[in-house]
């Protein structure tokens, strides 16, 4: 009985955890896997042009630093923010687009840019999360 | 990579229509119900920009 249970849960491990990584790997991949095109294309596109302005507007990418609350939780809620953009984070720290913090409202909307597309990028890896354990279509 | 400088309206317009269609995308159930979704929040997320702006405004003086 217990290792039919085990059994069950690897399963539906098997079924979310690919559809997961790729949809954090690249935004709405997950969608593709699952064979929803429409929506994982839109979830691309959106992923995809907000994080391009934020780095055209040379907004900052975070690193983790951990101090007062406030500091804390700025720097690596925003730090997780940035790489929940998964490849796009990645390929442009590698390729040297993280920029330092400066002064100015274009390069702080950058800043929220950057955040705020791996924020929609993980809710588009719920929505796939749910769509492979059945719990939505 | 080129430099974009976008106004604060701007900005926060493309904020409001990425973030629209993305709450559109994974919150509904079917197409309609999803482009509905989508076109309200951005709606909401414009008269927000606007409100605020003025409150903004009016509160300086």
């Amino acid at each position: 009985m217990a290792t039919d249970q085990s059994k069950s849960t690897a399963t539906a491990v098997r079924a979310w955890a690919p559809v997961v990584a790729l949809g954090w790997l690249i935004p709405g991949g997950g969608h593709f896997l699952l064979k929803r095109k429409g929506r994982g294309t839109l979830l691309l596109v959106s992923v995809l042009s907000m994080f391009l302005l934020g780095l055209m507007m040379r907004g900052m990418m975070f690193q983790p630093q951990t101090g007062d609350i406030l500091t804390t939780i700025i720097y690596v809620g925003g730090f997780v923010g940035d790489l929940a953009s998964g490849l796009l984070y990645l390929l442009a720290t590698w390729l040297g687009y993280s920029q330092i913090d400066m002064a100015g409202h274009v390069h702080d909307y950058g800043t929220k840019f950057l955040v705020a597309a791996g924020l929609l990028n993980i809710l588009a890896m719920e929505d796939a999360y749910e769509i492979a354990i059945g719990k939505k279509d | 990579m080129p430099k974009m400088n976008l106004s604060h309206f701007e900005a926060a317009v493309l904020f409001a229509l990425f973030s629209s269609i993305v709450l559109g995308v994974i919150t509904k159930r079917s197409d309609a119900e999803r482009l509905r979704y989508g076109l309200r929040c951005f709606a909401y997320f414009i008269a927000a920009l606007i409100g605020l702006g003025w409150l903004m405004r009016l509160g300086h003086g």
